[in-house]
């Protein structure tokens, strides 16, 4: 067959091939494994949400919308988000209606970026970002992130990788794949450095339902913040709704307006289905959110002592539905790890340096998985580790 | 009470938990639990620990009768003494005293329809204060205590995803 790599842009070109497709290619091969390896909710969309969708069918709501989105979707997103982090957007001017968090990613990049402007990314971190930024031209800048620091951004850490090029700062607390959150404190602590450097703030805020220690603090509520911040949110994670692609983008009009014009040409608008979905969600999807979420702790709880008792240190997570423990005493790299633990054990984790390389070392677990599985799992990485801590000893001896 | 409630709704869903794993999701001690379980169990709070069958797949085919009975309620006890009488029957699985049309809603187990029609018309029927029965077989069970019956719980995610 020819070859038509020639023909392939440069930009998509450079992007290096995700460790995330690569596992998954080996993981689809075998059976009977037991996955922790997933990015999305175990449970199913609730029931009364899913109803919606199909009542909006139904009805024959099967049109496109405003390109921004339904107008009743955005005043719904206005008023949980006035309650969630205590900001009023105006859901005419400040609200856009995206195919996921991931799209909006994609238009904040586009809509901001000039060739070889800086997007600071904190690692370990989602895939996303970087290649976002790449494909608008960017560069993405990786900036460290540590579990002695709980994987918080540090102040003095940041300002050592910020140039005259830096535009846009990522922000994405609770994290995945850490499950590391920010609190007020530590936003607070980026706040002169952003405003000094003339920053603006990509806070993709999906997980933050999913916090398990006090309130999830937004940094747009922050003086000063809320015009240079583009805030993201959507329905994947803790409405369980990945598959209906409905997220959003709340901020200055002047940006959003911007993303508006290309998501505009390039999308036109989310499904109305998923947009029917979400206003169900946000009228009376609370209760059920809040079982998913206590849920999700439970089995937080349960992850961590067990990972703990088999020899793997993890910092507690506070946010999300990953753990990221160290492997480190395992003498095996993350990759190593992870092949070596899916072929002999039929357990699936995500090596920690496919989200960036400060993750190697960790493996990212996650437990929205079902308690059974979870204590399967916890005990075949057990045997998995004695066994290879034999073979460590005899070879010393 | 409150711990004692946090450790029924888990029972409720899994009755299989153990107590470290109770212990670990509600950030209490191991021994605590247990204690408290078996407290409850002693007080009958926690009357026992069952587990839910779908018999059909064995190719089992017992039957189960749902039986609206009307009860002419007796003197001082009311409707007490007649469950009582109902419910002492091994092939009972449970009792209800119901609002509405009829009195007791009365759960059979049976080998066969036959079974319970002669359970309805030798044992039922014929109890005093017993007015009149009506039979309801169960055809098909969908959804019993949670669980549904027929769809397969299978994980239909991506092994692996970002
Ligand atoms: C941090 C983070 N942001 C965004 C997304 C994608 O979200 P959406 O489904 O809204 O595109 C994910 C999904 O894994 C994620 O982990």
């Amino acid at each position: 067959m020819n070859s038509m790599k020639h023909h392939i842009a440069n930009s998509v070109k450079s992007i290096p091939p995700s460790g995330i497709r690569k596992f998954f290619d080996l993981v689809t091969q075998m059976d009977g494994v037991i996955s922790l390896g997933v990015g999305e909710p175990d449970f199913v969309t609730p029931w009364h949400i899913r109803e919606a969708g199909c009542y909006s069918l139904e009805r024959g709501y099967t049109m496109y919308t405003s390109n921004q989105g339904l107008l009743e979707l955005r005043e719904e997103i206005a008023a949980y988000e006035k309650r969630r982090i205590g900001i009023g957007y105006s859901p005419e001017k400040e609200v856009l209606v995206t195919v996921g968090v991931s799209e909006a990613v994609d238009l904040a990049m586009r809509a901001l970026l000039e060739p070889g402007d800086e997007v600071l990314v904190p690692e370990p971190s989602f895939v996303s970002y970087a290649p976002g930024a790449t494909l608008a031209y960017g560069t993405a800048v990786p900036v460290p992130t540590y579990d002695i620091d709980q994987y918080r951004l540090r102040p003095d850490i940041l300002s050592r990788y910020i140039t005259p090029r830096s535009k846009i700062l990522v922000l994405a607390y609770p994290n995945n794949p850490t499950g590391g959150v920010m609190y007020e404190e530590d936003l607070e602590a980026l706040r002169d450095i952003i405003i000094e450097n003339d920053l603006l703030v990509i806070s993709d805020e999906i997980y933050s339902e999913l916090s398990y220690y006090g309130r999830h603090v937004s940094i747009a509520s922050l003086p000063g913040m809320k015009d240079r911040t583009i805030m993201m949110n959507g329905f994947s994670k803790a409405f369980a709704m990945t598959g209906w692609r409905i997220g959003y983008a709340c901020g200055h009009q002047d940006i959003i307006g911007a993303m508006t014009k290309i998501h505009q040409y390039t999308i036109m608008c989310a499904s109305i289905m998923g947009q029917k979905a979400a206003i169900e969600a946000l009228r009376h999807g609370e209760t059920e959110m809040r079982k998913m979420v206590d849920n999700y702790n439970y089995r937080r709880k349960l992850i961590l002592s067990g990972l703990q008792e088999i020899g793997l240190d993890c910092f507690e997570p506070r946010g999300a539905f990953y753990c990221f423990p160290s492997i480190k005493t395992s003498g095996m790299s993350s990759e190593d790890f992870c092949e070596k633990l899916l072929w002999e054990e039929k357990v699936a984790v995500v090596p920690g340096n496919a989200f960036g390389a400060s993750g190697d070392g960790h493996i990212r677990c996650c437990y929205a998985a079902s308690i059974s599985n979870i204590e399967e799992a916890l005990e075949r990485m057990d045997r998995f580790l004695r066994r290879h801590k034999e073979i460590r000893i005899s070879k010393i001896v | 009470m409150e711990l004692e409630k946090r450790i029924l709704h888990l029972l409720e869903n899994n009755a299989r938990l153990s107590c470290k794993a109770i212990a670990t999701m509600l950030d209490e001690d191991e021994t605590k639990i247990k204690s408290i379980i078996e407290q409850m169990e002693k007080q009958k709070i926690i009357l026992g620990y069952n587990t839910i069958i779908n018999w059909e797949l064995l190719g089992n085919d017992g039957v189960t009768a749902m039986i609206d009975v009307k009860v002419t309620p007796e003197r001082e006890v009311g409707f007490n003494s007649v469950a009582e009488k109902i419910y002492r029957y091994p092939e009972v699985r449970c009792v209800y005293l119901m609002s509405g049309t009829y009195d007791l809603s009365v759960v059979v187990n049976g080998e066969s329809m036959k079974d319970i029609a002669w359970f309805v018309s030798h044992k039922l029927s014929t109890l005093d204060h017993v007015q009149s029965t009506v039979t309801h077989f169960i055809l098909k069970r969908y959804k019993q205590e949670n669980f549904i019956f027929e769809e397969p719980e299978e994980d239909k995610r991506l092994v692996v995803s970002p």
